[in-house]
């Protein structure tokens, strides 16, 4: 357990030698944020409510949409693919700890990072200029979280499954890449997937991407309710549970296979 | 004594694809795609005694990053068996990677942004190595390699020597028993190889530390290693005394003449035709060179042969240098038995 908790903190350093990189980052979400509050407003008109949202739900789903992908969201695909492209693996493999649990954990700790140096004080910034409406009611920032953790779980072995893949493809760029767009679009971060018709939405309610950002983000909007709050929390589990199989999966055959290149 | 590291019928063979040409070809590629099949390590078998330092020489390309990659568990054989400590390496990999240190030396494995005590802080933690221990072992170690000053720095603010110093210092944090070393003093000047090598010689002596080393310098291996392993396009051409492999090459010497006044070879193969020599012409005509075999009674001949009949300015008798042996054995590919 030491070894985990060291390797976030040291992410945790590793990027706050940066940070400066992320005061940039704060004002593109922001703007992000805003370009899609006017939007939204100009889609809404005179509207009360559409889909069940009104418009101030609708800019607090937006806003902690955004704010919640700087937790989840994580470069770790593209760091294994690089490890494996310029044969850094072999040193990782000559540590005594599975490659990719401390993966994860390099990623839990630039998400704590950006949760305290980026979402906390872009939310503050959000909420000062557009009418973002931010729960009083301490049961929903608890199951929030416990949501996010999970939103960070999903999204990571999906990265995780996307770096294995360059074991086998070598050039696997195409892939992180399209896997970037699907999720953005399926994971309901973009658009709430109550907006998309009706067969689009079976389909996704069959996909792991819902859990990603759609959950979080209508919990935190109170758009889910009672019981609808607690079903939402068992999908993600459970497709945090399932994932673990593929991605074990492909990492004993693509340990089978390894070539390290160079040296 | 035990053997720490064993190795038997061991085989690595790479597959490599190629492409066809053209978009016919490409569309062929999509269903049976040609390959090649390169044999990195063919059938070699030895083994290493607890405490030997073993150099482990070769051509580029001989296999021997290969090797030493199957030996840590790194990659898997395509066939043969590996025990190193008790273990198959890549069975009980994080087991087994405990026991062992790796440093490779064209790679880094410290964390590139971060200070190199954070490094060391953090591979504590990842070997479990208790407080104790730590201070008593790395105090000594960061001494001698006198890396102290370097330790608030990041990674990436050092020069290839400070890092590779610091490199090493990472391998032993958890002082492991065996240590694994491919070029270890690659593109280093020659006090920082000097202070590794002391370094290594010393961690050998006090803890007993099994050494296995790749490098293409061979004073490394002249200062540090009784015995070579030398492979030659994945095979074991050699496996023996340092000592041997130099008396069986090295048969003769070489005394190198500089003459006053001109002299020709005709000139000097007729003064010395009592011996059997070789005569070559160094640098200039005024430079000519004997090659002899080591005897006392056909060095002195020729030099008194010599001497009596021309005058000299200057004269040398050299050894022949292990690099030039090992050049030899490469350039034949196989070792005289003598
Ligand atoms: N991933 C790979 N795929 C295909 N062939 C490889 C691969 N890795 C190594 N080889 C081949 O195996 C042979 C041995 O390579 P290796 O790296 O072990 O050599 P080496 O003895 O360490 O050489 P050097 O002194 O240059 O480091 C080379 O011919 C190399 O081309
Ligand atoms: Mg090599």
């Amino acid at each position: 357990m030491g070894k985990y908790m060291e390797m976030i903190r040291i992410r945790f350093l590793m990027m706050l030698a940066y940070r400066t990189n992320y005061y940039s980052g704060i004002l593109i979400y922001s703007i992000n944020i805003g370009a899609y509050y006017f939007l939204w407003s100009a889609i809404y008109g005179g509207k009360e409510n559409i889909q069940g949202l009104s418009i101030t739900q609708m800019t607090t789903y937006i806003a902690v949409a955004w704010m919640a992908r700087a937790f989840y969201f994580n470069n770790i695909d593209r760091e294994i693919a690089m490890e494996i492209k310029e044969g850094k693996v072999a040193v990782e493999m000559v540590r005594p700890y599975p490659y990719l649990n401390m993966k994860m954990m390099q990623g839990l700790g630039e998400g704590i990072f950006r949760l305290l140096f980026f979402s906390v004080p872009g939310m503050v910034i959000v909420s000062l200029v557009f009418p973002v409406e931010l729960s009083v009611n301490l049961e929903t920032w608890v199951f929030f979280f416990v949501s996010i953790l999970f939103s960070f779980i999903i999204n990571t072995q999906i990265n995780l499954l996307a770096g294995i893949a360059t074991f086998f493809l070598f050039n696997n760029d195409g892939l992180i890449r399209a896997k970037r767009v699907v999720i953005d679009l399926f994971s309901g971060l973009i658009l709430p997937l109550s907006f998309y018709p009706m067969w689009a939405q079976n389909i996704m309610s069959y996909l792991p991407f819902q859990g990603i950002s759609y959950i979080p983000s209508m919990i935190f909007t109170e758009g889910f309710k009672g019981s609808q709050v607690f079903e939402a929390l068992i999908n993600q589990a459970v497709w945090s549970a399932i994932l673990i199989i593929p991605v074990y999966g492909l990492w004993v055959l693509a340990k089978r296979q390894l070539v390290v290149q160079g040296g | 004594m035990e053997n720490i590291i064993e190795v038997q019928n061991l085989k690595k063979a790479f597959k490599s694809y190629s492409s066809r040409q053209g978009l016919k070809g490409a569309f062929r590629d999509l269903f049976t795609r040609n390959y090649t099949i390169k044999t990195a390590v063919d059938d070699i078998s030895f083994s290493i005694k607890r405490g030997e330092m073993v150099g482990y020489i070769g051509e580029n390309g001989a296999g021997k990053s290969t090797s030493i990659k199957m030996l840590t568990g790194i990659l898997t054989p395509t066939d043969g068996k590996i025990v190193v400590n008790g273990m198959n390496p890549h069975k009980e990999r994080e087991k087994f990677v405990k026991t062992i240190g790796v440093v490779f030396g064209q790679r880094s494995q410290l964390w590139w942004d971060i200070a190199v005590q954070e490094s060391f802080r953090l591979l504590k933690k990842i070997y479990n190595v208790p407080d104790e221990q730590y201070e008593e072992h790395m105090k000594d170690v960061i001494d001698t390699l006198d890396i102290g000053p370097l330790l608030d720095k990041p990674v990436r603010k050092l020069s290839l020597g400070q890092r590779m110093r610091c490199e090493l210092a990472a391998a032993l944090i958890h002082n492991p028993p065996l240590l694994f070393l491919d070029e270890p003093t690659i593109g280093l000047d020659v006090l920082v190889k000097l202070k590794i090598r002391e370094f290594l010689k010393r961690i050998n002596e006090k803890y007993g530390t099994t050494i296995l080393l790749t490098t293409h310098d061979l004073s490394d291996i002249e200062a540090l290693c009784e015995r070579v392993v030398m492979l030659d396009e994945g095979k074991i051409i050699y496996d023996g005394p340092l000592k041997e492999l130099r008396e069986n090459w090295a048969e003769g010497k070489q005394i190198q003449f500089q003459f006053s006044e001109k002299a020709t070879l005709e000139e000097l193969q007729n003064l010395t035709k009592d011996h059997l020599v070789v005569w070559e012409q160094g640098e200039s005509d005024l430079i000519w060179v004997a090659s002899v075999d080591s005897d006392e009674t056909v060095i002195s001949g020729v030099i008194g042969k010599v001497t009596a009949v021309k005058k000299i300015a200057d004269l040398k008798i050299l050894e022949i240098s292990t690099e030039e042996i090992i050049r030899n054995i490469y350039v034949e590919g196989a070792v005289r038995h003598g």
